[in-house]
């Protein structure tokens, strides 16, 4: 009834090709934009901005990143930690040793040493694949572990290997409350899922994707792996670094190379799988998935009033999160954006379905 | 009941709607203005559990005894919830973010990690973040860190302290000191004034990191072997320390030869090896497993007679462990009752408290009458010195129990004051800070 395509006739290619070719789907998605924009920043408290929604929201870019990389060009990549904390450390380094550098293009040249460093490590993809490349990735997590960890002139000397972001500072304007930091990642991300929504539409897309589907049979028809598989590393990398000087800078304020150790990968990883592979929407859901389930598990029992000691409510919390995880694999493998698909097929049918 | 679709549907929106009030319920709980607020992060699960359940028992129990035997802080209720950090550092935060609405006072994170991200957080927040022997060694400064207390001693006195131990036994020069550490800000805090030390005293250092959680170290333990160092001091924390004492006896490295700092040496530590551990030195942070002074028999007259102890059976009240967590809070305590002095005896807030810290002055006599004993060093805080006191002394593990090997030791300050003021200055450019005048403070 309310989700229904019926009547709604393109007349030119334009209209055909346009990003969200459904009305309501254009309609819904201009909502939640403009809710996230308008309604969030005046009705949530500061716990939600700094706990849930600003962590959400980086890791979701950091996500896309990585959907770029393994949904949408097949390449299965450990070192996602590590491409973030290339984002992360060289972010630090330009903006201590170049105090007067807009922080703005400071995020983008650390996306840019991300993006050289991913292909770098992406080169091996071009002769290996599967398991192998993963392992091949680990290998850039440990590398860059040890040295962020290992070399001090990446910490400025810091005697503890721990560093302090400093003040982010935008055209003489200092970021500073959550709702500014909300809303400045807020624009980051939407411009990210925007920049990545259309590139995997385009022809550059089009070619992740055929080297994932098939690479032999992409190569015979014209597309060149080398290239292929080294946008997709480089793309999904400068994602990933953007994101990772994000969560360093505003979430973590003072990190440690610990911040960023495989732990991060795998958990990128994961939401990318639960989310779906190959879905933006997806990044999107397999960060919420990922970020906000343990804390709300975490929370519910003292909320509900039900008196559990510390030890017990982070015990359930792990059991039930775990079992959720297989839970919704087992039900739908190829992730939650796929449930949502599935949740608009239905309504398109309803209140009559077959 | 059948499951209909209907009776599945309603679940599901019951069960969203408890989502929606649980996160909603982050903001509710609005100050209650006659009780004093104290968030508790603890870690009790995990890698690093051993260590830090006794710990949060002994500061939940002191808060508990504060409101069962004196009817909170001169009459003004302290409240607390604990919050599970894991000893991860995002963790951590969330938890500091998630108490916060509730206006707590001060925070007391054991954890290096955590402090260090909390560093730059409490000033905006007003929250006074004690870190009794832990965190930022150079936060002492006050000027430049006005909202940090690493009461008792940072990992610089420790080092210090144990390099001035082990000088007793014949000069260093051309000695072989290893430093086995957790990799992380908490083991890699003392490099720094080891190395000065080491430039000092001619001995070499060498640094050998252990990975978290520091299962893992038969390679560590072989290169002790292979260069036989003088001394081995130990920087570890959860079960890392007992591991390394495990591979030391594996490898027969002698225990006599071994110092852990204060979080590495307790009992969760060595008890594990047991008899062999016998000879192991610790740093103590001024107190080791005392458990008969009056607030010990407190807390089982109070607490654990009632069944309302926080730890699963008396035992635990005394142990290394259980009495630091016991003195962080009666630190946190203290800086509330000073700052009442000064406020008037009511509810006070951050900013009164961080008053309160930095005139902290606790004199042997008013220790001995809160039931301590002498297992606090008197103590005086300064807007130069947020420490307060910087002594320490040796204990040793007989097989059984630690007991005193030393007398007190006071870290140089000749050597760690200069550190200081670099470290302190470096952070307060970086972080474009404008260092308060101590002289003109009152």
């Amino acid at each position: 009834m309310i989700y229904r395509e019926t009547g709604q006739f393109k007349t030119s290619y334009a209209a055909d090709q346009q990003l969200f070719p459904i009305v309501q789907d254009r309609v819904f998605v201009v909502a939640v934009i403009a809710f996230a924009f308008l309604v969030v920043p005046f009705v949530a408290t500061e716990y939600l901005f700094l706990a849930i929604l600003i962590p959400f929201l980086i890791l979701a870019l950091a996500a896309i990143g990585l959907n770029i990389l393994v949904g949408y060009c097949g390449q299965v990549s450990l070192g996602t930690g590590a491409f973030m904390a290339i984002g992360a450390y060289s972010a630090y380094n330009l903006a201590v040793r170049i105090p007067d550098l807009n922080l703005l293009v400071v995020f983008i040249l650390a996306g840019v040493f991300a993006t050289i460093v991913g292909v770098v490590f992406g080169i091996p993809s071009l002769r290996i694949k599967g398991f192998y490349l993963a392992v091949a990735t680990l290998a850039a997590q440990f590398f860059v572990d040890w040295l962020f960890a290992r070399v001090s002139w990446f910490t400025n000397d810091s005697s503890s290997g721990s560093v302090s972001a400093p003040p982010i500072t935008i055209f003489g304007y200092t970021i500073v409350t959550p709702v500014e930091q909300y809303l400045f990642v807020l624009a980051i991300v939407c411009v990210g899922a925007l920049v990545a929504r259309n590139l995997t539409r385009g022809a550059i897309g089009r070619s992740w994707m055929a080297t994932r589907d098939m690479d032999v049979a992409a190569e015979v028809i014209g597309i060149r792996p080398m290239r292929a598989k080294l946008s997709a590393f480089a793309v999904s990398s400068f994602f990933v670094g953007i994101a990772g000087a994000l969560w360093a800078f505003i979430r973590l304020g003072s990190w440690e190379p610990l911040a960023f150790d495989v732990n991060r990968s795998f958990q990128l990883l994961f939401m990318v799988i639960i989310g779906g592979l190959g879905s933006i929407l997806g990044s999107f859901l397999g960060a919420a998935f990922i970020v906000i389930l343990p804390l709300v598990l975490n929370q519910l029992p003292t909320r509900l009033g039900i008196p559990l000691s510390t030890a017990m409510i982070s015990h359930i919390e792990f059991m039930v999160f775990g079992a959720l995880i297989v839970f919704f694999l087992i039900v739908e493998p190829r992730g939650l954006a796929r449930l949502w698909a599935i949740g608009k097929e239905k309504l398109r049918m309803w209140p009559f379905p077959h | 009941m059948k499951l209909t679709p209907n009776g599945i549907r309603t679940k599901a929106a019951a069960l969203a709607l408890a989502v929606a009030g649980a996160l909603a319920g982050a903001q509710d709980v609005a100050a209650q203005s006659k009780e004093i607020f104290i968030p508790v992060l603890v870690y009790r699960t995990g890698a690093y559990a051993p260590n830090g359940v006794p710990w949060a028992d002994g500061f939940v129990d002191y808060l508990k005894l504060v409101n069962e035997r004196d009817g909170g802080v001169n009459g003004v209720k302290i409240a607390f919830e604990e919050c599970e950090t894991g000893y991860a550092t995002d963790r951590g935060v969330e938890c500091y973010e998630r108490l916060k609405s509730r206006h707590g006072v001060a925070v007391n994170p054991l954890s290096t990690g955590i402090t260090y991200a909390l560093t730059d957080k409490v000033p905006g927040d007003k929250i006074v973040l004690f870190s009794t022997g832990y965190g930022r060694a150079d936060s002492i400064e006050g000027s430049v860190f006005g909202w940090n207390f690493p009461l008792l001693g940072t990992y610089w006195d420790a080092a210090d302290m144990l390099v001035q131990q082990v000088k007793k036994k014949g000069p260093l020069k051309g000695k072989k000191i290893a430093l086995v550490y957790h990799d992380s800000p908490y083991g890699k805090e003392p490099i720094r004034l080891l190395e000065e030390r080491a430039k000092l005293e001619g001995f070499q250092l060498i640094l050998l990191p252990v990975t978290h959680p520091g299962v893992e170290q038969k390679a560590t333990w072989l290169q002790i072997r292979q260069q036989r160092p003088d001394f081995v001091f130990l920087w570890g924390w959860g079960v890392m320390n007992s591991t390394s004492i495990k591979e030391a006896i594996a490898v027969s490295y002698p225990r006599l030869q071994m110092y852990g700092v204060w979080w590495s040496s307790a009992e969760p530590d060595v008890l594990p090896a047991e008899d062999a551990a016998k000879g192991y030195n610790g740093i103590a942070l001024g107190h080791s497993s005392e458990h008969e002074f009056p607030v010990h028999k407190d807390m089982v007259k109070y607490l654990y007679d009632k069944g309302k102890g926080t730890a699963k059976g008396k035992d635990e009240v005394g142990s290394v462990l259980y009495n630091r967590g016991m003195i962080s809070a009666m630190l946190t305590i203290e800086s509330i009752k000073a700052a009442q002095g000064k406020y008037g005896k009511r509810p006070v807030n951050g900013e009164e408290v961080r008053w309160g810290a930095e005139h902290l002055s606790l004199d042997a006599g008013k220790i001995k009458s809160l039931g301590f004993g002498d297992m606090v060093q008197p103590l005086k805080t300064s807007c130069h010195d947020h420490a307060g006191v910087h002594r320490g002394r040796i204990h040793t593990w007989d097989g059984h129990q630690w007991s005193y090997t030393s007398d007190w030791l006071e870290a140089d300050q000749k050597v760690i004051r200069p550190i200081v003021e670099t470290s302190a200055k470096a952070y307060a450019a970086e972080k474009k800070i404008t260092p308060r005048d101590c002289s003109k403070e009152s």
